[in-house]
């Protein structure tokens, strides 16, 4: 109540000025571009601090149990490190009976279906794109993979044993009438004409709902930079006489190129967090077995062959990237 | 263009757009026949061109709808069998006039794996967690985001190579140690002051909470590149006449650019809980005690057997074809909650990232 006539006097005036503590008067004077920078780093502090807290740390801790062996002492709730050289990855390398095998697999199934992937997103979003009846069905039909392809539902597709076996039943019995795809191969080889590609394109054939499942993502990504294209660009190709062939290799795929290589990555990425990455379920098995300094040994081995890929493979297209603005 | 409109155009030169409208809508006009003839006619006229072009058109078009019937279908079609396959009864597994609409339907399946799974209940608690863990991801992502696309500060490019650097990252790198980190958690040793060892948080939310509001949860740095792709298109001019007008940057972000980003923010949100519903890493991590549905829903199979052994006989064993349905049926219960929602969202989940517009 004693404030009463303070406020009755500052009425009047035309501005009351806040009272402010002594940090918010120094955040106060500063100019604008230092507040800014205040602001930016207090808009992004949560990241840094996870980051720091729960990706670097971990990150060096995992760094160091590479190059150690790591003895748990749960008494004393505590682990200790000794350091022992490369022997962790002698181990994984040469010792460990499944590790070399697993790891060819994996990268031989992920450079084979990475491509693919590319291509047919590519391509289911170039015609998602266009306008026809039912487009909407067709669409939500399209990215329902993003929900059937996430977390256990991919392991559960391929892991069920029983399925393999009902599956490797109907083909041992079906040897004879067979699928389309291996009719044709044995017409292609026995015309002589079979070679490396096509061999290629008909194994991708064979997993194409695989890859259908898998690219759910991709497809979004790629449509979202077909529709940035203007279609002002296509009118103006059209009236210079160009033909669909023409005007799709000079303005949609120079406009996407860059989105080509941002799916290559995320297609990698997203390799190794499918539940039925059998390397990773390696390394799980490991963390179970609490065998931490092999574990990251093996998930670092790991990431850094498929790591050099993406850089090898990202070198290599952004030569090419077209960057339109 | 017919002869008729040509005819038409050419005896009245000097038509205005409103006369021509006019014109077309009064019954003197005739519009083009449409019919064989004339379509031979007018593609006489152009030299084969028409004829061609419109041949073109059809195949095209009927290839595009094989096309896609056809890989719709392929996706589909596993889901309608494990469908079928839900509502059978065991017999018709094993008579081969049933193919897909089976004899006797049974809801057997779906009580068994309402058993197996203890669905309400669990399907309560994945809810609540899945719910809990995107809010965090999504509030927190916007927040950074919003940061990364809006103001200049120092170190900004290395803090943005660090969010790149998450995304690259997987976290099967850094298990192990996240693992004996939250084992054995303590910060600066608080903890063994008071308690006299360090905090067990391995099955308990809290390390998995805290993870997520710190964007360190599944994909994160995803989400904080989407958020910060779409702030970046936004006009500056927008938040300028905020500070003009003397609104801080807080309440700027709050009041201008939020409720623009709604759609982006949406499907941030779904697809967070989505991987989040699905996600069996971080799960089998922390979340173990929980018993989601996320992990009891991948060994469907092995409880059947073991609840068959516990109450029928020790050699009692289901038939493969049971075990079949029975897992179909738990996949469906596991993911129908995210087809609805997904049904309900389709539109937003969709768009909204088209709108945005990825880009490196």
């Amino acid at each position: 109540m004693s404030e009463n006539p303070q406020t009755q006097i500052n009425a009047g005036q035309p501005k009351k000025e806040k009272k402010r503590n002594f940090l918010s008067q120094k955040y106060h004077n500063l100019d604008f571009q230092k507040k800014n920078a205040i602001a930016g780093y207090l808009f992004i502090s949560p990241f840094i601090i996870g980051f720091l807290v729960f990706m670097f740390l971990p990150i060096l801790e995992s760094l160091r149990m590479v190059f150690s062996e790591v003895t748990m002492d749960l008494e004393n709730n505590r682990y200790d490190m000794v350091f022992n050289g490369l022997s962790n990855f002698y181990y994984v390398f040469q010792t460990d009976p499944e590790f070399n095998r697993l790891l060819t697999e994996e990268l031989f199934r992920m450079l084979l279906s990475v491509p693919a992937i590319l291509v047919f997103s590519f391509f289911v979003a170039m015609i998602i794109n266009q306008k026809f009846k039912g487009r909407s069905f067709v669409r939500s039909v399209f990215f329902l993979p993003v929900i059937l392809s996430a977390g256990v539902m991919l392991g559960l597709e391929t892991n069920n044993m029983l399925l393999g076996e009902m599956r490797s039943y109907v083909q041992q019995n079906n040897a004879m009438t067979n699928t389309i795809t291996n009719v044709l191969e044995e017409i292609l080889i026995s015309g002589g004409a079979m070679d490396e590609f096509l061999y290629y394109v008909i194994q991708v054939v064979n997993e194409i709902y695989g890859i259908a499942l898998t690219s759910g993502m991709q497809i979004i990504i790629f449509l979202s930079g077909l529709q940035t294209i203007s279609p002002s660009m296509y009118e103006a190709s059209k009236i210079e006489g160009a033909t669909a062939w023409e005007s799709f290799w000079k303005i949609t795929f120079p406009m996407i190129s860059s989105l080509i290589l941002v799916n290559l990555i995320y297609s990698i990425i997203d390799y190794f967090l499918r539940s039925d990455n059998t390397v990773m379920e390696k390394v799980t098995s490991e963390i179970a077995k609490m065998d931490y300094g092999l574990s990251s040994a093996m998930a670092w081995a790991y990431f850094i062959i498929v790591i050099i890929i993406v850089g090898i493979s990202a070198g290599i297209i952004s030569r090419r990237v077209y960057y339109y603005e | 263009m017919s002869n008729k409109a040509v005819t038409a155009t050419e005896t009245t030169p000097v038509m205005t757009m409103d006369e021509k409208l006019a014109f077309m809508s009064s019954k003197k006009y005739k519009p083009p026949k449409r019919d064989f003839k004339s379509l031979m006619e007018r593609n006489r006229a152009s030299g084969g061109y028409l004829l061609k072009k419109n041949i073109g058109n059809v195949i095209f078009v009927i290839v595009r709808a094989t096309l896609l019937f056809g890989l719709c279908f392929l996706i589909l079609q596993p889901l309608l069998n494990k469908l079928s396959l839900s509502i059978m009864s065991e017999s018709d597994l094993f008579d081969s006039t049933v193919v897909s609409i089976p004899r006797e339907f049974t809801v057997f399946n779906y009580e068994m794996a309402d058993l197996l799974l203890g669905y309400w209940p669990a399907l309560f608690r994945t809810f609540i967690v899945s719910l809990a863990v995107a809010i965090l991801q999504v509030a927190s992502c916007t927040f950074v985001g919003y940061g990364f696309a809006r103001f200049n500060f120092p170190f900004k490019r290395f803090w943005f190579m660090c969010v790149i650097m998450l995304i690259l990252v997987p976290p099967q790198t850094i298990m192990s140690s996240l693992f004996l980190h939250f084992a054995l958690f303590d910060i600066f040793g608080i903890f063994t002051l008071i308690v006299g060892k360090p905090l067990n948080l391995i099955n308990s939310p809290v390390p998995y909470l805290m993870m997520s509001a710190t964007c360190m949860g599944l994909k994160n740095g995803l989400y904080i590149y989407m958020i910060r792709q779409y702030f970046r298109g936004v006009p500056k001019e927008l938040e300028e006449a905020a500070y003009v007008d003397g609104c801080g940057k807080l309440k700027t972000f709050f009041r201008i650019m939020l409720p623009d980003a709604r759609a982006i923010i949406t499907s941030c949100f779904l697809f967070s809980f989505v991987w989040q519903w699905t996600d069996s890493l971080f799960t089998s991590l922390f979340l173990r005690s929980m018993r989601l549905l996320s992990s009891s829903v991948s060994s469907i199979p092995q409880t059947l057997v073991n609840y068959y052994q516990n109450n029928i006989g020790r050699h009692a064993f289901p038939s493969p074809g049971l075990q079949q349905q029975i897992a179909a049926t738990g996949m469906l219960m596991f993911i129908a909650p995210l087809i609805i929602l997904y049904l309900i969202a389709q539109r937003g989940f969709v768009e909204s990232i088209s709108q945005s517009g990825i880009k490196m």
